[in-house]
């Protein structure tokens, strides 16, 4: 299953307390628009690591991967990519 | 403190005395040790007894010699000995040895100017029979509170909302009032949450007559123009300011009960502990507020005062659960819905405080405001600094030493960045300082139901009514002095010295007393230049200077620990019966909040998975808008809670 759905649903009900799609676009930036502060990006992380069985290091915890649902989408594609090579070799 | 109310009738009606009566029951919390009215055809003023001066015989109205000037004063005046012995010499004649006899003779002396003699605290109704006159005045700080009610007929006022409403003055909410406390934590004075009831401002007056009604400001912050502060060598202004503290703690004490401190810990309130003690001939008693959230509590610190001047110290502890079943009622008295708990703690103090036979406290309120030690100072100055090169990858990482408490990693880094760099391109805004701060509690407002957020889209910003109660010479001043300015007209006299101050000591019907705000202190340290506040990025430097040597090490040294109370996590465990208010039925009923959204904000909050600041205040805002609603605007007054009804009048007067 596609993770989009999932961090969507937990950023609109858990930031923006509403179950309208439209509060949300998947380029928004969380801390542009003030809808992430920095004790709901300790949350965030949280989420991430206990919905999708990963660990998120210090040095990834930057805006190119978590501020925005396609960043945070694309982040956790290569995580899972890199579990997978991983994972192979 | 005492409660003060009164009617002036603007078409020459008769007030009626049982209206006044009702009036003064609503406050009678502020005042158990007697009541007294005085009615004159078209005006009526009605006074509620703390009795601290002149125990036998300072009841109230007072009235000079020949009966032509009657007052009421809820607040003290400090230096009225020197008054009195000054007015004595010109002839004037006392029947009390109150603080408060010394006003209508030195209204005698000097009309209306007779304000800019009082060193004090105060609310005062004076009525000049003679010109028909009525003349209100508050202090200057915004210590003591005075709310009003204008219609075309009359003028109605008194101490605090309640008597207003006991007087017949209908409870409707004000939208704008509240849009304000979820802007800046409170609402700007004259605005109050309740539509039609104004509170006159800090520093100014209001005079009514048949001819209408018409106000002024006598006293502002005044910062000295760019090149204009004091030149003097440090040693010398330490110097200064400690005398004018000695002398500001050393007027406070005149009560004829016994004066105790309250100790946070902090250095403000161990500084004013140090200087009571100084002057005392008794053992100072000393009262602190424990909490079992390590982080919150201050033990260490209090203990370290403590054990330094010897004083007999008592503590409470406020468990999460007590401050929850605490709030409700803390609500009646902050009249307002606020954004913290932290009220509801400083009541149970108060109360604490009363228990162990306390009237009377000093605190350090102010000192942050006037010496510059909040950590908001040291963010603007950071944040004007990094704005001159908002490209800069060095520059913020100055933000870190403001809060070497937070565990900074490189996430951290980035958020505080995008925090604290809101406005860097607007560096000239009058409101720099304060944008972080202010848009962090405006995203509260994203749970504004669509009426309320439609009714308010038709209203000029907040901002623009701050705007009109600026000084000109605002612009020119130093930001510091801009960020002073803002800091002492908003959240000192909107919250700090209001919700979780006066009204919750005087819930319980204990006067605090606050030297830092002694006007003699504010206008020396308003010619202070800068540095000599904020050096570098260490806060309230000539302050810590004067005081150096007098305190325990860690004290001074310590970093500033903002005083707080659990929010959130005081209701996860509890459950208190106002929780009942925050389903969505009450929710859509009350009209205020979009109920969905309150919904999901209340199921993060009881899995303890709401953490964040803005979650906490948008909790702690919902949740006592709800309770104010409930209290004051869905139950009609006459059956609305009177406050404590333990107090017994002891006396009952009636004259003229």
């Amino acid at each position: 299953m596609s993770a989009e759905p999932l961090v969507r649903q937990f950023l609109l009900n858990n930031y923006l307390f509403t179950d309208r799609e439209d509060a949300l676009g998947n380029d928004d930036s969380l801390l542009q628009k003030g809808i992430v502060d920095s004790t709901g990006m300790m949350e965030l992380i949280a989420f991430l690591e206990d919905q999708f069985g990963i660990r998120i290091d210090d040095a990834e915890m930057v805006p190119e991967n978590l501020d925005s649902v396609n960043n945070i989408v694309a982040f956790l594609n290569r995580k899972q990519t890199d579990r997978n090579v991983q994972t192979a070799g | 403190m005492c409660a003060i109310a009164g009617v002036l009738n603007l078409l020459g009606e008769s007030v009626s005395p049982p209206r006044l009566m009702d009036m003064i029951a609503a406050v009678r919390h502020r005042g158990p040790d007697g009541t007294g009215i005085h009615v004159q055809g078209p005006m009526g003023l009605v006074h509620a007894r703390l009795s601290i001066i002149d125990l036998a015989g300072g009841a109230q109205p007072i009235h000079n010699e020949d009966r032509s000037i009657w007052v009421i004063l809820n607040g003290e005046i400090f230096n009225y000995l020197e008054l009195r012995a000054e007015l004595e010499t010109k002839g004037h004649r006392f029947y009390t040895r109150s603080d408060t006899e010394v006003l209508v003779h030195l209204y005698e002396e000097h009309g209306r100017d007779f304000i800019h003699r009082l060193n004090g605290q105060f609310a005062i109704a004076l009525w000049d029979d003679s010109a028909r006159k009525l003349l209100l005045v508050r202090d200057r700080i915004g210590i003591t509170p005075l709310y009003y009610h204008r219609s075309s007929s009359e003028l109605v006022f008194g101490s605090e909302i309640k008597a207003l409403l006991a007087g017949g003055v209908p409870a409707r909410p004000n939208l704008r009032g509240i849009d304000q406390v979820f802007s800046w934590w409170a609402p700007l004075a004259p605005d109050t949450v309740f539509e039609d009831i104004q509170e006159l401002p800090p520093g100014e007056w209001l005079e009514a007559d048949q001819r209408g009604v018409r106000g002024g400001r006598y006293w502002d912050f005044d910062f000295p123009e760019p090149g204009d502060f004091t030149v003097a060598p440090e040693s010398q202004l330490a110097e200064e300011l400690r005398g004018l503290l000695h002398e500001a703690v050393r007027i406070r004490l005149r009560a004829d009960v016994p004066v105790g401190a309250y100790l946070s810990g902090g250095l403000d309130s161990s500084i004013i502990a140090c200087l009571v003690h100084q002057h005392a001939d008794v053992r100072l008693c000393t009262f602190s507020i424990g909490f079992e959230t390590e982080h919150l509590d201050e033990a260490p610190y209090q203990q370290a005062v403590v054990h330094d001047l010897g004083t007999r110290h008592a503590r409470i502890e406020c468990a999460g659960g007590t401050i929850a079943d605490a709030l409700a009622d803390t609500i009646w008295h902050t009249e307002a819905p606020v954004l913290r708990t932290a009220p509801a703690p400083m009541r149970l103090l108060s109360g604490f405080a009363r228990s162990n036979g306390f009237k009377v406290v000093l605190t350090g309120e102010g000192a942050d405001e006037v010496f510059g030690g909040y950590d908001l100072f040291k963010e603007d100055k950071v944040r004007r600094f990094w704005a001159t090169r908002p490209d800069s990858a060095f520059r913020p990482l100055l933000l870190r030493r403001l809060y070497p408490y937070l565990d900074i990693n490189a996430q951290g880094q980035s958020y505080l960045q995008a925090f604290f760099g809101q406005g860097l391109d607007a560096p000239d805004s009058p409101w720099f300082s304060h944008l972080p701060r202010w848009s962090t509690t405006s995203q509260c407002k994203q749970f504004f139901s669509e009426d309320v957020s439609q009714a308010l889209a038709s209203e000029p910003p907040a901002e623009e009514r701050l705007l009109q109660r600026l000084p000109n010479s605002f612009a020119r001043w130093h930001p510091l002095n801009r960020a002073q300015y803002l800091e002492s007209k908003l959240l000192l006299p909107g919250y700090l010295l209001s919700s979780q101050g006066d009204r919750m000591l005087m819930a319980n019907a204990v006067e605090g007393r606050f030297p830092y705000l002694d006007h003699h202190v504010i206008n020396f340290a308003a010619q202070l230049p800068p540095r000599l506040k904020l050096r570098v990025l260490t806060e309230k430097y000539l302050l810590k200077r004067a005081l150096q040597g007098r305190l325990p090490k860690p004290v001074l040294s310590r970093h500033k620990q903002p005083y707080r109370a659990p929010d959130i996590a005081a209701f996860v465990k509890a459950n208190p019966e106002c929780l009942e208010l925050m389903a969505p039925a009450l929710v859509r009923d009350y009209g205020y909040f979009d109920a969905r959204k309150v919904e999901h904000l209340m199921r993060k909050a009881m899995t303890g998975k709401a953490v964040g600041h803005r979650d906490n205040m948008a909790f702690i805002g919902i949740l006592t808008t709800q309770i104010w609603h409930r209290r004051f605007i869905a139950t009609p007054a006459h059956k609305q809670m009177l406050g404590d009804s333990d107090h017994v009048t002891k006396e009952t007067r009636h004259v003229g």
